[in-house]
């Protein structure tokens, strides 16, 4: 079976903070990490590999240091990573990001299954999975919880949605996203690590996949950022004082006010 | 310190550090706290291939270097040494088969140990024969194409939990400790159960416990080497895992150090910051020289292992020696360093500490190795260059 | 559009570098320069005290040009019951309607679909209705092609949809189809008075900053919010929407995806974004055991029990549990948060709650400064306090 997982190099976020004297960013030191919810899914490509047999291709859009992300997922048992890297891609929302995505599975050709992260920890979107599910045509299965067997041409999954969880069954080759409940991710291993080292990657360019130019970068992307700003915070705070008795029980008073209590 | 390792030994470093960020530091002290084998984390170790790392090449290892071993060992020990020593537990079970055991018996074993589906342990210990083995009493007895093994080891670590168990035994009681033999026993052999597991201070979510012989009948091919080499296979078996444990006492000083630091740096004490008086800083220094020292002797002794050398007895309990009583002394500074809560088990240095204490006891006590080492110095007749 | 540095006016201050959520302009030999991450966002440009950053931006197309109309919201069901988050977004979408001056439509596909008459109540002018078997429940082929055929017919300008798991696994399909823009999360939508655009503020980078985005080219404008992030209505009784029944004809009569069975989540007693009161714990709890004391004060208010990623991450309560960015949004009447830090991503699930009671042992602790009544001592002093009274007061 051939496994397609779609991972993205994004800024270690819990690091980015912001300055409160001048409200702005903070990025020093800020490194660039693979999307913690796209561990899962390599996780999943690569025991899905071992249950089913086949191999694990990782495929990113990103610049050229994207690689390093690359070989990481080699390191935990992925066997080949193609960077998908082009100047005409910079600014790619993700309707753009989308079609690149599909282009390259449809050169990779021979595929089963894509597996994707449920979103991105800096986007946050989730809309790249199900936009590449349209691209090329086959169904898309979101926040799987549990792969329970792939036969027979069907993929036999569970799905959590807002009220549970749902038993589904999809044709493949399909496209699913996984939810951080599906796996614990592998440590590197010193085989992966001796691998990865020596691995070529693949790296395509807009031109190596037919890309039409006006469907990417900013001219293909309908979406814009017009402006940042950081989070306001709006709300008068009222510190209790005194002891712990009295502090719950002025607290108990407000409660009743708000006929809480 | 530079100490120029290669690749693949930073590439050993770094996964078991992983594992120790990951993996083991959550969970030291409920492990601890519950006395339970790590399984979790010895599949981890296994699916990382560190069990590969003092395999042969040819049997799905990655070449067996001492050095290589010694570096996950310390990194897995900056963590907890009750985790580590479930791994150097196997390597010690292992070391008999690598040094003595047939190829056909390596081809059986090696590659299953290396992969860590199977675990091992080694037994040698009696509770009359400890730093005295050759006061052991369990017997193997040539029965046709068998041995009868009868008899009780004791301390076994990993017991219970490993799948392969190397022992020793007498097959020729008159000889003493030249009749004495090693042999492979598989769990599950009927005749061999398991006895006593014990309550311990330190290294508690480490298994150690009794393994029992009644009437256990291996086959005759079970024997590791020839008869009467056990005793042999048992002093070359110990000197290729002392730098092991000189590598958990590295490795616990280390962590030890880093746990010292940090809260040094965090508590505030008369309007300043502890790590600010001199008084700490000293006790800091002095720990920070001493994991320095004896990382320096245990490289030196693993590289010269590395490089062939075929008496490395002296080398190997300098290394043990050293480094156990640096990781004891280190551990208690660090509990002090601490003050109060560092008595307590809301911080890891209590831990350390009481993990320390059986480092100068096991795989040769600290006084047994400084006899080692005044026989190998006055055997010399000049001192060393 | 394309952005570059005028390097006569830059002066390699790098006041610009730190302001970029994405790293992408760097100051080297003395003079800015743009990485090839760009997003055009303009945030350096404003950071600029030299005027030194120029964006050339084509000539703004008046939204008012295209022929689209009206508003749009995706009227989701479950088992025929319409969602609450519906509701909020009839809320909200009326003032968007109202301020181009267009219709505000629902789109409802299921069968036997109760209460289609509300969405009127609460501000639909007309309501879009496929009612068929095959639609009761949530088929993505049939629902993805009923959807965009009616865009395709019907052209409406914007379209809301609820960021439900469903929501967010169906309706960027739509997009894709119709290579529409489409904002997912977002957490605030308003029409900017100049162009009658979409402004569509979503947070990003864990909640770290909010972006403001707009799909100015391309029809309709499409976002995603999350339930509670708006209010809900108030119906007005008398109100009616013009219900335009849809038929499948020539739809696909199969879904590829096929559901064989539902297991309900029974971890939760009450769930955390459907509750007026939530008690949650975080970090400062130390052991899941501690949670006892979150949970018996919880079970006095008739509370959900909410918690933090780092609980959470710690394995302490399940995920369902969880509250923030990449957890529930809640917006509840009454939030008291226990031993909880504040970190961004926690504050992006709940800072718009009613009220916000914090109780935490650090006095810097950031949940302060969202909170209405704060309380800084020893979680398990105060809160087993709380708890007792609030049962003496109920006697």
């Amino acid at each position: 079976m051939n496994i397609v997982v779609c991972i993205k190099q994004v800024p270690s976020t819990t690091e980015v903070k912001i300055n409160s004297e001048t409200n702005t960013l903070v990025r020093e030191g800020v490194e660039s990490i693979i999307n913690p919810f796209d561990t899962y899914a390599i996780e999943e490509g690569v025991r899905l590999k071992e249950r089913f047999g086949g191999k694990v291709t990782i495929l990113t859009m990103g610049p050229p240091q994207a690689d390093i992300a690359l070989k990481e997922c080699i390191e935990v048992g992925a066997d080949e990573g193609i960077l998908v890297s082009d100047r005409a891609f910079a600014g790619s929302d993700t309707l753009a990001t989308s079609y690149v995505l599909s282009k390259a599975i449809e050169k990779i050709g021979d595929y089963d299954l894509v597996i994707s992260g449920k979103q991105t920890m800096d986007g946050d979107t989730g809309q790249v999975g199900p936009g590449i599910a349209q691209r090329l045509g086959i169904p898309f299965v979101a926040y799987v919880s549990r792969v329970d067997d792939i036969s027979d041409g069907k993929m036999k999954a569970e799905r959590m949605i807002d009220e549970g969880h749902e038993v589904v069954e999809a044709p493949v080759p399909c496209v699913m996203s996984v939810s951080k409940e599906i796996n614990v991710p592998r440590l590197p291993s010193l085989r992966g690590k001796m691998k990865a080292k020596s691995a070529q990657l693949t790296v395509w360019s807009a031109q190596d996949l037919g890309i039409e130019d006006n469907k990417v970068g900013l001219a293909g992307s309908p979406t814009f950022v017009m402006q940042i700003f950081s989070p306001k915070r709006e709300r008068q705070s009222e510190m209790l004082e005194g002891s712990s008795a009295e502090q719950v029980s002025a607290l108990c008073d407000k409660l009743s006010e708000m006929k809480v209590v | 310190m530079e100490y120029f390792l290669d690749e693949q030994q930073k590439m050993i470093k770094e996964i078991a550090r992983n594992i120790t960020e990951e993996r083991i530091k959550p969970v030291r002290a409920e492990l601890d706290e519950k006395e339970e084998f790590p399984r979790e984390i010895i599949k981890e170790i296994a699916q990382a291939d560190l069990f590969r790392v003092f395999i042969p090449e040819e049997y799905e290892g990655f070449g067996a270097k001492c050095l290589d071993a010694c570096l996950a060992i310390e990194e897995l020990s900056r963590g907890c040494c009750g985790v580590s020593i479930c791994y150097a537990a196997v390597m010690l079970g292992t070391l008999p088969i690598i040094l003595f055991g047939s190829d056909e018996m390596k081809q059986k074993y090696l590659p299953q140990i290396a992969s860590g589906e199977r675990l091992v342990a080694f037994g040698l210990t009696e509770s009359g024969a400890g730093s005295d083995a050759g006061a052991m009493k369990t017997l193997a007895k040539l029965d046709g194409d068998s041995y009868i093994i009868n008899g009780t080891k004791q301390f076994i670590s990993n017991g219970g939990d490993a799948e392969i168990y190397s022992i020793i035994a007498l097959t020729n009681p008159a000889k003493g400790v030249r009749g004495a033999s090693a042999f492979v026993v598989e769990k599950d052999t009927p005749g061999f159960t398991f006895g006593k597991k014990e309550k311990k201070m330190g290294i508690r979510c480490s298994s150690t416990c009794e393994l029992v012989y009644h009437n256990c009948k291996v086959p005759k091919e079970n024997l590791i080497g020839k008869e009467g080499a056990g005793f042999i296979a048992t002093l070359k078996t110990l000197d290729g895992s002392r730098p092991g444990v000189a590598a958990q006492g590295v490795g616990l000083g280390q962590g030890a150090l880093e746990e010292a630091v940090a809260y040094a740096r965090q508590r505030v004490q008369f309007g300043q910051a502890v790590s600010s008086f001199q008084a700490v800083q000293h006790m800091l220094a002095d720990m920070a020289t001493q994991v320095e020292a004896a990382r320096l002797l245990l490289y030196a002794c693993a590289r010269t292992i590395d490089a062939g050398a075929t008496n490395y007895t002296e080398d190997g309990a300098m290394a043990k020696l050293f480094a156990t009583d640096m990781a004891m002394k280190v551990t208690t500074d660090a509990v002090q360093v601490f003050g109060g809560v560092g008595y307590t088990r809301d911080y890891p240095v209590e831990k350390m500490m009481r993990d320390a204490k059986i480092l100068q006891i096991y795989e040769g006590t600290n006084q047994i190795l400084r006899n080692d080492i005044i026989s190998h110095v006055y055997k010399r007749k000049a001192m060393r260059p | 559009m394309s952005i570059h540095i005028d390097a006569e006016k830059c002066t390699g201050c790098g006041s610009c570098e730190p302001v970029c959520p994405f790293g992408a302009i760097e100051v080297v030999d003395d003079v800015a320069q743009i990485k090839d991450n760009c997003n055009v966002c303009g945030a350096c440009q404003d950071a600029c005290d030299f005027d030194a950053i120029v964006i050339e931006r084509p000539a703004e197309e008046d939204a008012g040009d295209d022929n689209s109309q009206g508003v749009w919201v995706f009227a989701e069901q479950r088992n025929g019951q319409i969602k609450g988050v519906v509701y909020e977004l009839l809320n909200k979408g009326r003032e968007l309607a109202d301020a181009v001056n267009t219709e505000l439509c629902a789109v409802c596909l299921g069968h036997n679909v109760e209460g289609v008459e509300q969405l009127g109540k609460y501000g639909a002018d007309k309501v879009y209705l496929f009612d068929d078997p095959m639609l009761a429940q949530f088929e993505d082929d049939i629902y993805t092609q009923c959807m965009v055929d009616l865009i395709r017919e019907r052209k409406p300008r914007m379209m809301i949809t609820g960021a439900t798991a469903l929501g967010r696994a169906f309706i960027p399909r739509v997009a894709a189809i119709i290579e529409t823009g489409l904002t997912a999360d977002c957490t605030g939508l308003d029409i900017d008075k100049e162009t009658g655009l979409l402004l569509q503020t979503r947070p990003t980078f864990g909640g770290n900053i909010m972006a403001t985005i707009v799909c100015r080219t391309k029809r309709p404008q499409m976002s995603t919010v999350r339930p509670h992030v708006f209010k809900k209505g108030t119906p007005e009784p008398g109100r009616k929407a013009e219900i335009i029944r849809m038929i499948l004809d020539g739809k696909p009569t199969d879904s590829r995806v096929k559901l064989l069975e539902f297991i309900e989540d029974v971890t939760e007693k009450i769930k955390v974004e459907d509750a007026d009161i939530i008690v949650s714990g975080g970090r400062g709890l130390g052991k899941p055991e501690n949670f006892k004391v979150v949970e018996e004060l919880a079970e006095q208010l008739g509370a959900a029990v909410g918690a933090s990623r780092a609980a959470v991450d710690e394995g302490w309560i399940p995920y369902s549990h969880q509250v923030g960015q990449t957890g529930k949004t809640v917006c509840p009447k009454l939030y008291i948060a226990c031993g909880i830090s504040g970190a961004v991503q926690h504050l992006a699930g709940m800072q718009t709650s009613d009220t916000i009671v914090a109780i935490n042992e650090d006095p810097n602790a950031p949940i302060f400064e969202v909170a209405t009544y704060g309380i800084v001592g020893d979680i398990f002093e105060i809160v087993p306090m709380l708890t007792a009274k609030i049962k003496e007061s109920r006697g």
